[in-house]
């Protein structure tokens, strides 16, 4: 048994310097491309290679929507002229800006986290974040199996008819005030399984959701992100890019 | 057996009733075949001639349904698709599960998706439409079916109860799920029990039905490629690029050396990552804190190198039809081989502590036991099939993107228990690196990418992905849409076979059984 206590303690302390300071190892986030000025004929050509429809263009200007990005790289790779592509990861921003918090969400949080159609890899990164890179415990972030002990509802995947039952149940066992993120493009935007005819088309359609983290999936940064703006501790970012005039100037203010 | 072997076989024990042709290509063998003859014909091929069943192709054409079979063997036996016609307003037809059991949930899924009668099938309903949602008569893969028409469901019934076997005194019905544990996918397991023991369990599957083989009917081979990638994202590699070798081989396309070289790395780049995901599993499950965090950081420590390679730590957005969509460096290749490597010798003294730890062992020998008979009768896949030593791997038996030319083994055990599942997991890591090695060693300069003229027709597409044999159908039209997407994933035979390993066990070693698996809920719910 001994030899296990070494052993962890010869490993070293991988612990990611995130929120205090950045982190900066590679691999740790897949990035989202970034909107801007273009000549129209290249702004049409790349909206044209976005299967989700998460690129638009006026007047030069292209938008990228990153609620419907999944990460197809179809906007950078093999085309002529390459959105800038950017390794941010805190991506979680607030849904209708109408957030408050209260004193309840200021100590440790117990998060529950409910899988409604998720391909796996959502689900997968949500688990990253107990591991000893992210170390979520460091935080007040605790993951509970029961509805009646969280504060915090995290939902993954495009919300499949039969889950919709499921969540319904889970968020009316939730004690008051509590909070519910959208992680990852299928449950912000329905993702690629928008068209199916049993999934909604986003969570917002079967349960209040305040805090969305898109990315397909979002990288454990950025859920990690995502749960400290639901709780107030972090800024929400924007889910446009370039962010429009308006949450630009907010940004400022705060 | 070779083909004309199997030609012969077939004429003469079925005179009139199968016919065997042989595609102009490759090595398949399409048997049409009469329905009074079909279930001895499939039992022939699998219990007898030792084929393995790759799944059931139900297609609703212009005038007449087709069901095939698909059957495959080692090598030189190639590939026998067993096909039965019959015209629309005819629904029933004979069930093959007497002799091939591993079609059970084949014809299960049939009947309630295209309201299809399997005669002799002994259990039908309440599989992918669970009886307490949906109405009567809904065939949502008919062509007639309208998805945007009301009421095809109704709202949960709460006084649904399941079916039950244990008729003893005290016998009781345990659910676990669908939202069950800390982060876990949806999925209902109802165990029945008198007390300790699991006497029966029944996993209560597609809570997480996404419908994608209806959503892919009538789009562009583009858009359901993203699907294909992006159904089971924890193997996403492997079975974006099963649909992509469906299509190139419908329309004939050679891949590039260099693309099919790049694809060998990186798929086993993911089986890598995947075995290393499973070994924290097991951790987690065993409540072992230290070796739980030192998988974990394993586990990361393959996601940053699959990040920094390809930009997506789960390798989406680099195949393409015809290729790779970008070339990776021969360099970066290295470099990830050689970060693989720092990463395989840490897992290698995971597993030699893990050997020394009888806490860790007591709950895995002799646990979730799975003899090979069972594994046999219910086509297992993959490290599960090969702990129980049934031993397939579609890298060798048929080879694709030219693994004919890598040197490696198919581990495989004979206990059948958790422990052995946990060495084959560890072995195969150990055989992903090696063929990495050799990967980037073939590395020369070529094109990555030839563009692939679409063209009408169907064709099968498979893999070994990391948790077994992927098998993908497509059919085109001539406008180069998708007529008929088809998806039979490992954890579909999988988890048919899960509860041979979980009955007569105590409650406490179900998690640990569940995480010796390997299982995707969301692979087999597509």
């Amino acid at each position: 048994m001994s030899q296990w206590v070494i052993n962890g303690i010869r490993r070293g302390i991988k612990t990611t310097a995130y929120p205090r300071g950045t982190e900066g190892a590679a691999g740790v986030t897949p990035g989202l491309p970034d909107g801007g000025q273009m000549d129209a004929a290249t702004g049409a050509a790349l909206v044209e290679r976005c299967p989700t429809e998460a690129l638009s263009q006026t007047d030069g200007n292209v938008t990228v929507d990153y609620r419907r990005c999944v990460h197809c790289y179809r906007c950078v790779r093999d085309v002529e002229r390459p959105l800038d592509w950017q390794q941010t990861y805190e991506w979680g921003a607030v849904r209708d800006n109408q957030i408050e918090f209260g004193p309840a969400f200021k100590r440790s949080i117990h998060v529950i986290v409910v899988d409604a159609g998720d391909c796996g890899a959502c689900l997968n990164e949500v688990k990253q974040l107990n591991n000893p890179y992210y170390n979520m415990h460091r935080l007040g972030f605790f993951i509970t199996p029961t509805p009646r002990h969280a504060d915090v509802m995290l939902v993954v995947g495009p919300v499949t008819d039969y889950m919709r039952f499921v969540l319904h149940k889970v968020y009316d066992a939730m004690p008051t005030p509590k909070r519910v993120v959208a992680v990852g493009a299928c449950a912000v935007s329905g993702g690629v399984f928008a068209g199916s005819f049993v999934c909604a088309k986003r969570l917002a359609e079967v349960l209040p959701v305040d805090v969305e983290v898109p990315g397909h999936p979002p990288p454990p940064l950025a859920i990690l992100h995502g749960l400290l703006v639901a709780v107030g501790r972090k800024t929400p970012a924007s889910l446009l890019s370039p962010p429009p005039a308006a949450i630009q100037a907010d940004a400022v203010k705060s | 057996m070779n083909r004309t072997e199997l030609k012969e076989q077939i004429e003469r024990r079925w005179p009139g009733n199968a016919r065997c042709h042989f595609a102009a290509t490759g090595l398949t063998c399409e048997v049409s075949c009469d329905r009074a003859a079909l279930p001895e014909l499939c039992g022939r091929l699998f219990l007898a001639w030792e084929f393995s069943f790759a799944g059931l192709m139900v297609e609703e054409g212009a005038s007449e349904w087709e069901l095939r079979y698909c059957f495959y063997g080692d090598g030189e036996a190639g590939w026998v698709h067993v096909l039965v016609n019959a015209p629309l307003d005819q629904t029933i037809f004979p069930s093959i599960v007497k002799f091939v059991h591993a079609a059970d949930w084949h014809e299960r899924e049939a009947e309630d998706l295209f309201g299809l009668t399997f005669e002799g099938h002994p259990r039908l309903g309440d599989f992918v439409l669970h009886d307490d949602t949906w109405q009567e008569n809904v065939e949502p893969m008919r062509r007639h079916f309208d998805p945007k028409s009301a009421m095809h469901h109704r709202k949960s019934d709460a006084d649904w109860r399941p079916r039950r076997i244990v008729e003893e005194p005290g016998a009781f019905v345990m659910p676990i799920g669908p939202k069950y544990s800390g982060v876990t996918e949806s999925a209902l397991f109802l165990l029945e029990t008198v007390g300790e023991d699991v006497i029966r369990s029944v996993p209560r599957l597609f809570y997480k039905w996404r419908a994608i083989e209806k959503l892919a009917e009538g789009k562009t081979v583009d858009q359901v490629f993203l699907l294909a990638e992006r159904f089971a994202a924890t193997t996403a590699f492997a079975h974006g690029l099963a649909f992509c070798q469906a299509v190139e081989s419908i329309c004939g396309a050679n891949v590039p050396t260099r693309a099919q070289v790049l694809r060998v790395f990186l798929a086993e780049l993911e089986r890598l990552r995947q075995h290393a995901g499973a070994l924290q599993e097991i951790c987690e499950s065993t409540a072992l804190v230290v070796a739980n965090s030192q998988a974990g950081i394993l586990e990361e420590d393959l996601l940053r190198i699959s990040g920094e390679l390809t930009s997506h730590r789960y390798l989406f957005g680099l195949l393409a039809l015809g290729g790779l969509l970008c070339d990776l460096s021969n360099d970066a290749c290295r470099k990830a081989l050689e970060q693989s490597q720092q990463a395989l010798k840490h897992l290698n003294e995971l597993e030699q502590r893990l050997r020394l730890s009888s806490s860790f062992l007591d709950r895995l020998e002799e646990v979730g036991f799975v003899a090979l008979r069972d594994a046999n009768v219910f086509g297992l896949l993959g490290p599960v099939a090969r702990a129980s030593g049934l031993i397939r791997d579609l890298r060798r038996a048929q080879p694709y993107l030219g693994y004919e030319n890598f040197d490696f083994d198919v581990p495989s055990e004979q206990e059948g228990d958790g422990y052995a599942r946990l060495r084959v997991l560890l072995a195969e890591a150990r055989q992903s690196v090696r063929i990495m090695e050799q990967a980037v060693a073939a590395l020369h300069s070529g094109y990555i990418h030839e563009p692939v003229k679409l063209r009408e027709g169907a064709a099968l597409g498979w893999v070994e992905a990391p948790r077994g044999g992927a098998f993908h159908w497509v059919r085109l039209t001539d406008d180069g849409r998708i007529a008929r997407y088809r998806i039979v994933p490992p954890s579909f035979a999988n988890w048919h076979g899960f509860h041979l390993s979980v009955e007569k066990f105590a409650f406490q070693d179900f998690p640990i059984i569940l995480s010796t698996f390997d299982l995707s809920v969301a692979e087999n719910d597509r």
